[in-house]
């Protein structure tokens, strides 16, 4: 059933669209990660030209995350002070990394800096996931420092940060400056490269800032849900290249992949889960790092003026 | 400005075949096109375009010798940069470039013969026969060798693409009077208005020729989308928003009914 991408300018198979959305749905509701960063390059490999990819798949994340959102609320597992701050910060990140994607589509590497970023990212979170998931599924053992050092609670870093807010729910006393900078950092990544950046921030949330465990989905999926409606419209007003159809395929594919997963999730082990997900986020990285290094198939490409 | 520099072009063009067409000695063509108008509409997986036409002489007789056709479809003109990749500390990225003012969107020839057989270098030059012999103006600072790599690239892409096509042999006369040509239109096609020229060659020279237009346009849904998207981007950010937390909400909400 093939059906024509207005913004995308192409015609794509609906059933192709809807499943992968289905797909990543899927692993959303199971491990609880958008999936952008995996709807975004599947869609490139598909044809979708990159800009539109990037920006529709963050208006499909905006439909995931908001039933998340809804659910831990309901179990007073959101942190809306510091959702506030680091949704801010995102916003402002969101806004400069148009700015960043136009300049960069102008000088026409746009399309390096997306696939070197994903290597990049992908890469390094892949190797610590499947690390950190081998070890509590006891397939590898665990490094003897630990115990040594107790784990400090707060980086020194953001500790010295100036002017200092309590955080209840977050059970944190420390300056508004570290989450809006990551804040910031996050938005910036949702608008190149079309992610929410949920598996970034929730290590980042626990480890850097020290946030308490409840808390830490529920607020990132906040912010995930603010950030990439503020990314689409930077996209929709910017760059033009939200393909609403496009999206809205996506969508029915994802919200209900998402369903099932989450019932899905109930019957597995996290640990396995959490492997699947090392292992799906490695072979994304390395597809990418292959297409950067292979003879790409077209050596010219056109941009209209 | 470009429009008016090829709008004048144009005229030029047909000034200089007016006095052929007119002449009483001189024969004449009265082209048709299948479609006027190309609807690009949520199915559209391309199309077909059938251009046909008669050709009148002025005795009523075809002369001795052959009489051949060339169609030609041109898309609207575009300002374009073409990149070039090259592998630089192990990845490839685009290294080079080169503006071209005047590229065709879409280009498709059509013609009886093998166009080198009916005409030479300079005539194909002259009326764009073939997709080497495009028009392109690419700006200053190149040297020869570097424009014609980045203009082989641009074609041979847009071939591939299926946005720039030959059909040697896609022109069918039969009769010596009556002629058709059939020309893909890809999916990915770009909208605008289109001419679809036709030329009547005889001895290496073009004895006549007359243009029509056609308009292709995205209709229905998907022209609403795509114009939405250029004309309120505001409101079509604000819908793509609405439309995505109406579909997570709604999902969520008709599981839990479901399921408890």
């Amino acid at each position: 059933m093939d059906i024509y991408l207005p913004i995308a300018g192409l015609s794509v198979n609906a059933l192709v669209i809807v499943g992968l959305g289905g797909l990543v749905g899927l692993l959303t509701g199971m491990v609880g990660v958008g999936g952008g960063f995996l709807t975004t390059p599947i869609l490139i490999f598909y044809g979708i030209p990159p800009a539109v990819a990037v920006a529709s798949a963050t208006t499909q994340i905006t439909g995931t995350s908001i039933s998340g959102v809804l659910a831990h609320r309901r179990r007073r597992g959101v942190d809306m002070r510091m959702g506030a701050v680091i949704i801010a910060g995102g916003i402002a990140g969101s806004i400069v990394g148009g700015l960043v994607f136009r300049l960069l589509q102008d000088m026409g590497q746009i399309d390096t800096v997306i696939s070197l970023l994903y290597v990049i990212l992908l890469g390094s979170i892949g190797i610590l996931m499947a690390k950190e998931a081998a070890t509590a599924l006891e397939i590898i053992k665990p490094s003897q420092r630990k115990g040594d050092r107790p784990p400090r609670r707060h980086n020194p870093l953001i500790a010295a940060l100036p002017m200092r807010w309590r955080f209840y729910r977050s059970g944190l006393y420390i300056s508004p400056l570290a989450p809006l900078g990551l804040g910031f950092v996050s938005g910036l990544l949702t608008v190149l490269l079309g992610i929410g950046g949920g598996f970034i921030m929730v290590p980042a949330m626990i480890y850097l800032l020290g946030m308490s465990a409840q808390v830490v989905v529920g607020t990132s999926l906040l912010q995930i849900l603010f950030v990439t409606a503020a990314t689409t419209m930077v996209h929709a007003t910017t760059t033009r290249s939200v393909d609403i159809v496009l999206a809205g395929l996506l969508l029915i594919g994802s919200v209900i992949g998402a369903q099932y997963g989450a019932r899905l999730a109930q019957t597995m082990k996290p640990e396995l889960l959490r492997m699947i997900l090392a292992i799906v986020v490695l072979a994304v990285a390395f597809r990418m790092a292959l297409q950067l290094g292979w003879r790409p198939e077209e050596i010219y490409t056109v941009q209209m003026l | 400005m470009i429009r008016v520099a090829e709008r004048q072009w144009r005229a030029l063009g047909l000034a200089m075949l007016a006095p052929l067409a007119l002449g009483q000695a001189e024969p004449h063509l009265v082209p048709d096109v299948s479609d006027r108008n190309i609807e690009i509409r949520y199915s559209f997986a391309g199309a077909e375009l059938l251009l046909f036409g008669a050709i009148i002489y002025p005795d009523g007789r075809p002369p001795e010798g052959q009489t051949d056709i060339a169609v030609v479809l041109k898309g609207p003109l575009e300002r374009i940069v073409v990149r070039e990749k090259q592998k630089v500390a192990g990845i490839w990225m685009n290294v080079g470039r080169v503006r071209f003012r005047s590229a065709p969107s879409f280009y498709a020839v059509a013609s009886s013969r093998p166009l080198p057989q009916l005409i030479d270098e300079r005539i194909a030059a002259i009326y764009e026969l073939g997709v080497d012999n495009l028009q392109l103006s690419p700006g200053g600072g190149h040297s020869a060798e570097v424009l014609r790599r980045f203009e082989h690239g641009l074609i041979d892409l847009r071939m591939r693409n299926q946005l720039f096509a030959e059909y040697p042999r896609g022109v069918e006369i039969s009769e010596g009077v009556l002629y058709r040509a059939r020309i893909n239109i890809p999916a990915r096609v770009p909208v605008g208005t289109y001419t679809a020229e036709t030329f009547l060659i005889r001895d290496g020279r073009v004895v006549a020729g007359a243009a029509r237009e056609i308009l292709i346009e995205k209709l229905g849904f998907e022209g609403f989308v795509a114009r939405a998207a250029e004309r309120w981007s505001v409101t079509y950010g604000i819908s793509a928003v609405a439309l995505s937390l109406l579909l997570g909400w709604g999902a969520s909400a008709a599981f839990r009914r479901r399921y408890g």
